[in-house]
C-alpha cells in the first residue's frame, strides 16, 4: 500500500513537533536502559571473568600465627581446591611532605612464582626480583591517588622500624576491586589508603612469623564454602584466628556484588516511568492525530480500505516513531553506557573493565519500547479502524462544555473570563489533564530521586563525620596494650583528649543466625565518638549488655531485652551470654557497642586498648604526626579532616555525573510532556484563539490562556511529583540497603525546591516553540472553517 | 502577468449625502500566491463606507468581498492601495497596532459564530465588554438580540440562529465603529436567517453602527441603504435602496 505508506509520511513529517517530542522521551526510557543494562552486564562479565583468570579467593582468615604445617591441615578439608598462605600487616606509610595519616596494608606474595589465589595484574613495571628484600608493589588506585611511579620510594614502619620500600611495579587484585580497608569502610580513599605487596620472606623476618603465617585465603567450590569455613575455624582456633568468613562477608567483593545488584534494580526502574510515559504521550498523540483524521479515515474506508489495512497504517506509524527513539535511544544509551563505566572504574578497579552492549540488550529494549507504544495506543487505533465510514464523515460532535464544579459551587463569580475558559477546559477534558499533571510529576519525581542519593550520601557522610566522629585522629595498634598507653598518648604533641576504645572480633549468635562482627568497647561517656541515630538522637553505652545497630538486630532475629552468644575470636576464646540492653537505628555499618569496665570483666582481662580516638590542636598536627608514626606497634593513623575532604570530593565527582544526567532525562520527559501538552491545546483550540485574535484580543492575551493551563498543569504536578518523588525513594530504600550502610530517606527542602525551579524552566523553555506556532495562527481561515 | 485596467465605477458614490467617511479605501489589490500561479483576489477598489449606514456587498464566491473584508477589518494587508480608517492608516500597520484597531473599532460577526465553547452566552459578550472602554452591559447587548433569557446557556445548549445572534451581542456589547458581518446567515435557514437579520437592522438602527455585510444571496440587498456589487475582484456596481425591505419581507 504504497499511498498509504506516503501518507505516513506526511503525517510524521505533518506531526513532527509532537511526534519528536515522543521520540527524545522513548530515546531517554531507551537510553537508560541500554545505558544501565550494558553497564550492569559489562561490570558482571568483568567481574566473573577477573575472579576467575585471578584466582579470587573464596574463604578467608586472620590470625595470629600458625606454623606454615597448618596450612597442609586446611589444604585436606573436603572441597578446599587451593590455599594460600599469606603474612598481612597494616602498617602507617610516610610519603614525602605528607603528614595527614596514610595507611597500608601489607600483603606477602610468593617470591617466585605467582600466588595461588587472588594472583596480581601487572599493570605497570615488573613483579618482585627473589632476594631484593626493599622492593614493592603497589595497589594501581593508590599509586594514582598519591602520584606515586615505578620507581619511586616510599616509607613504611614495619614493627617499629623505618623500611625504605622501592617501588617496582602497579597492581591490582581481584580481592581489592573496590580498595577499603574493611567491612567499617563505605567509600574508599585511596589517598590515605592502599595495599601494598611485598616478597614473604622479608616480610615474615620483619613480623616474626619466618615459617609461619598470619592470614590464609581458600579456593573452594561456593556450595562449599560454609562447610570449609566451619572446618577452617575448628583447625585455625588455636592460633588465633578471628574467625574464618567467605567472599559474602570480603569487603571488597560485597561492595561490587551490591553495586551490581542495585545497578539491576536501577535498570529496571528508571527506564519503567520514561517508557510508561512514552506509552501515554504517544496514546495521546494518535488519538489526536486518528479525531483530526476522521474524514480521511471514512474516505479510505469508503474506498475500499480494510480495518486490517487500516490498523496496519497507524501501527506503523507508531513502530517508525518508536524505532526512531530506539536508534536514538540505543547510540545515546551507549555513549551514556560508555561514561558510567569509566565513572565505576574510579571506585572499582579491574584490569580491563571492558564496556560492553551485547545485541541482546538493544533487542530487548526495542522491544520493551515497542510492546510499550503499542500497548499505550491499542484503544485508539482500534477506535480509528473500527469508525464506520459513514460516521466518519460527519464531524465529531461539538464539545460539551457546563459550568465546573468550583462554579457550581458558588466560588468563582470572581474568577476573571481567562480563569473561567481554563478552568472548564481542564474539567472537559479531566483524564487527559490528569494524565498531562501525572507524567508531568514522574519528571518532576525523577528530580528528587535524582536528588535523593546525594542527599542520602551527603546526610550520612555529615552525620558519621560530623555528629559521631569528634575526633582529630584515629589511632590504631595491630595488637592490644596496656590502658596505661593512653598517658603515652596524651603526652604526644597537641593532643587535648584522648578516648581509648577497645575492639575485638565477635560471633554472634541468635540461635541459627550468627554474625561476625568487631565489637567496640567504649568509656561512658565518650565524647569523641557520639552514638547517634538517623533521627540524631544520641545514645549512651550503657553499663551492662550490648548496643546493637537496629540491622543487626533485625539479622540475628532479635530484639532489645532478649541475650545473644557471644563468641570472643581471639586471645581465649571465650563464649559467654550476653544481654542485648539496647539497638540503635543507625545508618552506617553493623555496630555493636560495650562499656569498656563491662567488655574487660567479660573477658576476665587486664584492661587493654588497641585504639584510640584523640582531640589534637590543628596547629600541632605536623608535630603529632611525626611522632605518632614513630610509636610502637602503631598499625593506623587517621585524619577524620582530611577523609572527610577525600571522601565528599571522589562522591560529588561521581554523582555529579550520573545525577546530571538523570536530571537531563528528567528535564526531557517535563519539557516533552508540557510541550505536548500546550501542543493539544493550541490544536484543540486554534478557532478559538483565532476568533480572540480577530475579536481584539492581543498575542499576549491569547498566550495568557494557553500558557495559563499549562501553568495550572505544571503547578498541579510540582506538589504531586514532590510526593510521588518522596514515596519512590522511600520504595527504592530498602534496595539501597546494605549491611554496610541504610540509605535513609532524606530529601532536603533545596532538593524539592530544585526539582521545582527545573519543573519551571522546562514549562518556559517549551513555551518558546509553542508561542511562535501561536503567531502563526491563521486568523483568516477561521471565518470560514466549519467547526 | 497581464495587467488589464477595468473602467469601474468606484463606491465613493459623491452623489451619497456628506456624511462622515468611515472607511476610505484607494486602489485596493490583492494578489495571492497559490501554489506556483498568482490569484488576484482584488484587482483595484475604491471604496468609502459612511457613518451609520448599512452596506450589503454582494457576489458570487470568487468575486473577491471576503478579501476585501478581511482587509477592512485590519485581518489582512493588501499588495497595493490604501486603507484609512477616520484618521487611522491601516495599510502598513504594525500587528500590534491591527490589534488595537480590531479591539477599539470593529465588531465581527462570522458565518460560523465562532463563540467559545467554554464559555456561556453572556460571557461570550463579556469577552468583549472587558476589552474596551464603554461598553454597554452584556445583558443588555443580549437583550438587544432578544436573548436576554439564554443568557446562562453554553453554545453547545444554543441553536444555530441563537448562536448567531449571540455573535451579534458580542459584537455590537462593545459599540463599535463598524460592524463587519461575513456570511451571517450563511449557515442559517431562511426563518432563522431572517431573525439574524432582523437583529443587525435593528442594532443598526439603534446604535447607528456602521454595518457592512457580506453575502452572495442577492435577496438581502434589498434591506441595505447602499448595494455594493462585486465581480472578479472589482466593483461591478453600486446600487442606492431608495426604501429599504424590513427583513420580513424578504423572501428566499
Amino acid at each position: 500500500m504504497v499511498i498509504l505508506d506516503r501518507k505516513l509520511l506526511r503525517d510524521l513529517v505533518a506531526w513532527r513537533g509532537t511526534l519528536g517530542a515522543i521520540v527524545v522521551i522513548v530515546a531517554c526510557g531507551v537510553a537508560t536502559f541500554v545505558a544501565m543494562q550494558s553497564v550492569y552486564d559489562s561490570l558482571s562479565l568483568t567481574q566473573t571473568r577477573y575472579y576467575e583468570t585471578y584466582r579470587f579467593g573464596r574463604v578467608f582468615a586472620s590470625l595470629t600465627r600458625a606454623p606454615e604445617s597448618v596450612a597442609a591441615r586446611i589444604a585436606a578439608i573436603p572441597g578446599v581446591r587451593a590455599v594460600q598462605t599469606r603474612v598481612v600487616a597494616d602498617v602507617v606509610v610516610d610519603l614525602p611532605g605528607r603528614t595527614d595519616g596514610i595507611t597500608a596494608r601489607l600483603i606477602s606474595i610468593p617470591e617466585t612464582g605467582r600466588p595461588a589465589l587472588d594472583d596480581l595484574y601487572l599493570r605497570e613495571g615488573r613483579m618482585l626480583r627473589p632476594g631484593a628484600s626493599d622492593e614493592v608493589l603497589v595497589s594501581e588506585a593508590f599509586a594514582r591517588a598519591n602520584g606515586l611511579r615505578v620507581g619511586d620510594r616510599l616509607a613504611a614502619v614495619i614493627n617499629r622500624r623505618y623500611r625504605r620500600l622501592r617501588i617496582v611495579g602497579i597492581a591490582l587484585s581481584p580481592e581489592y576491586v573496590y580498595e577499603i580497608r574493611g567491612a567499617a569502610d563505605v567509600w574508599p580513599d585511596n589517598r590515605h589508603f592502599g595495599v601494598i605487596w611485598a616478597a614473604r620472606k622479608p616480610l615474615a623476618a620483619a613480623f616474626d612469623l619466618t615459617g609461619a603465617f598470619n592470614d590464609v585465603v581458600v579456593g573452594t567450590a561456593p556450595a562449599d564454602a560454609d562447610a570449609v569455613i566451619a572446618a577452617m575455624d575448628r583447625i585455625l582456633a588455636p592460633y588465633g584466628s578471628t574467625g574464618a568468613y567467605g567472599a559474602r562477608d570480603q569487603a571488597s567483593h560485597r561492595f561490587l556484588s551490591d553495586e551490581i545488584a542495585q545497578l539491576r534494580v536501577q535498570a529496571v526502574f528508571i527506564p519503567a516511568v520514561f517508557l510508561g510515559i512514552a506509552a501515554f504521550l504517544l496514546d495521546i498523540a494518535v488519538s489526536r492525530l486518528v479525531s483530526t483524521q476522521r474524514e480521511q479515515i471514512a474516505i479510505l474506508k469508503a474506498l475500499g480500505i480494510d480495518t486490517f489495512t487500516l490498523l496496519r497504517h497507524y501501527t506503523k506509524l507508531v513502530i517508525l516513531v518508536v524505532a526512531v527513539g530506539v536508534a536514538a535511544g540505543v547510540l545515546l544509551g551507549a555513549w551514556l553506557g560508555l561514561r558510567l563505566t569509566v565513572i565505576y572504574t574510579r571506585f572499582f578497579h579491574f584490569p580491563l573493565l571492558a564496556y560492553r552492549l551485547h545485541p541482546a540488550i538493544v533487542a530487548e529494549a526495542a522491544a520493551i519500547a515497542c510492546t510499550a507504544a503499542l500497548a499505550g495506543t491499542a484503544i485508539a487505533m482500534v477506535r480509528a479502524a473500527r469508525l464506520a465510514p459513514a460516521e466518519a464523515m460527519r464531524p465529531p460532535s461539538p464539545p460539551l462544555y457546563r459550568a465546573t464544579l468550583l462554579e457550581r459551587l458558588g466560588a468563582a463569580a470572581s474568577l476573571p473570563l481567562a480563569a473561567r475558559m481554563i478552568a472548564r477546559n481542564l474539567e472537559r477534558r479531566s483524564w487527559t489533564a490528569l494524565g498531562t499533571v501525572l507524567a508531568i510529576a514522574f519528571g518532576v519525581a525523577m528530580l528528587v530521586v535524582g536528588r535523593y542519593g546525594s542527599d542520602a550520601i551527603a546526610f550520612m557522610i555529615d552525620l558519621q563525620f560530623r555528629t559521631i566522629q569528634r575526633e582529630d585522629v584515629t589511632l590504631t595498634f595491630s595488637r592490644p596494650v596496656r590502658a596505661s598507653a593512653r598517658y603515652e598518648l596524651a603526652a604526644l604533641p597537641g593532643v587535648r583528649a584522648v578516648e581509648p576504645f577497645r575492639a575485638l572480633a565477635v560471633r554472634l549468635r541468635a540461635g541459627h543466625r550468627s554474625r561476625r562482627v568487631a565489637l567496640l568497647g567504649l568509656p561512658d561517656p565518650s565524647p569523641l565518638l557520639r552514638i547517634t541515630d538517623r533521627n540524631l538522637v544520641a545514645h549512651r553505652v550503657p553499663p551492662r549488655g550490648l548496643l546493637l545497630s537496629a540491622q543487626l538486630a533485625r539479622l540475628l532475629g532479635i530484639t532489645a531485652g532478649e541475650a545473644v552468644t557471644l563468641e570472643v575470636l581471639e586471645g581465649r576464646r571465650i563464649v559467654r551470654t550476653v544481654p542485648v540492653a539496647a539497638v540503635i537505628d543507625d545508618v552506617l555499618g553493623l555496630n555493636a557497642y560495650m562499656n569498656d569496665d563491662a567488655l574487660h570483666r567479660l573477658l576476665d582481662e587486664d584492661r587493654t586498648i588497641n585504639g584510640a580516638y584523640l582531640a589534637v590542636d590543628p596547629r600541632a598536627l605536623d608535630a603529632f604526626d611525626r611522632r605518632a608514626k614513630g610509636l610502637p606497634l602503631i598499625a593506623g593513623i587517621a585524619y577524620r579532616e582530611s577523609m572527610l575532604q577525600q571522601f565528599e570530593r571522589t562522591i560529588a565527582e561521581s554523582m555529579g555525573i550520573s545525577i546530571a544526567f538523570l536530571i537531563g532525562f528528567a528535564a526531557a520527559i517535563a519539557c516533552g510532556v508540557i510541550y505536548n501538552a500546550g501542543r493539544i491545546v493550541l490544536s484543540e483550540r486554534a478557532r478559538e484563539l483565532a476568533t480572540l485574535r480577530i475579536l481584539g484580543y492581543s498575542q499576549r492575551e491569547i498566550a495568557t490562556l494557553v500558557f495559563g493551563e499549562l501553568a495550572v498543569l505544571a503547578a498541579a504536578a510540582v506538589p504531586l511529583g514532590w510526593g510521588i518523588g518522596y514515596a519512590l525513594c522511600l520504595a527504592l530504600a530498602p534496595f539501597y540497603e546494605t549491611d554496610v550502610y541504610r540509605l535513609p530517606v532524606v530529601v532536603t527542602p533545596a532538593s524539592y525546591a530544585f526539582a521545582a525551579a527545573v519543573a519551571a524552566a522546562c514549562a518556559l523553555l517549551s513555551s518558546v516553540p509553542l508561542a511562535s506556532e501561536m503567531r502563526k495562527l491563521d486568523l483568516q481561515a477561521v471565518l470560514k472553517a466549519v467547526e | 502577468m497581464r495587467s488589464v485596467r477595468y473602467a469601474q465605477p468606484t463606491a465613493s458614490d459623491e452623489s451619497s449625502e456628506r456624511r462622515a467617511v468611515v472607511f476610505h479605501a484607494r486602489g485596493l489589490r490583492k494578489v495571492y500566491r497559490m501554489g506556483e500561479v498568482d490569484v488576484a483576489a482584488l484587482r483595484g477598489i475604491d471604496l468609502d463606507l459612511y457613518a451609520g449606514e448599512l452596506v450589503v456587498l454582494l457576489g458570487p464566491s470568487g468575486s473577491g468581498k471576503s478579501t476585501l473584508l478581511n482587509i477592512l477589518g485590519g485581518l489582512d494587508a493588501p499588495s497595493a492601495g490604501e486603507v484609512i480608517f477616520r484618521d487611522h492608516r491601516l495599510t502598513g500597520a504594525s500587528d500590534d497596532e491591527l490589534t488595537r484597531f480590531r479591539r477599539e473599532h470593529i465588531g465581527f460577526v462570522f458565518q460560523f459564530y465562532n463563540l467559545i465553547p467554554s464559555l456561556t452566552a453572556l460571557e461570550n459578550v463579556e469577552l468583549v465588554t472587558e476589552l474596551v472602554p464603554h461598553p454597554m452591559g452584556a445583558l443588555d447587548a443580549l437583550a438587544l438580540v432578544g436573548l436576554s433569557e439564554r443568557g446562562n446557556h453554553f453554545p453547545s445548549q444554543l441553536s444555530g440562529g441563537e448562536q448567531q445572534r449571540v455573535a451579534i451581542a458580542r459584537a455590537i456589547a462593545k459599540r463599535p465603529d463598524c460592524l463587519l458581518c461575513d456570511e451571517p446567515t450563511g449557515a442559517l435557514d431562511a426563518t432563522t436567517g431572517k431573525l439574524v437579520l432582523e437583529a443587525l437592522v435593528h442594532a443598526n438602527a439603534e446604535l447607528g453602527t456602521t454595518t457592512a455585510i457580506i453575502t452572495h444571496n442577492a435577496a438581502i440587498a434589498r434591506i441595505a441603504d447602499r448595494v455594493i456589487t462585486l465581480h472578479s475582484g472589482g466593483i461591478a456596481s453600486v446600487a442606492c435602496n431608495a426604501a429599504k425591505a424590513a427583513p420580513a419581507e424578504i423572501e428566499w
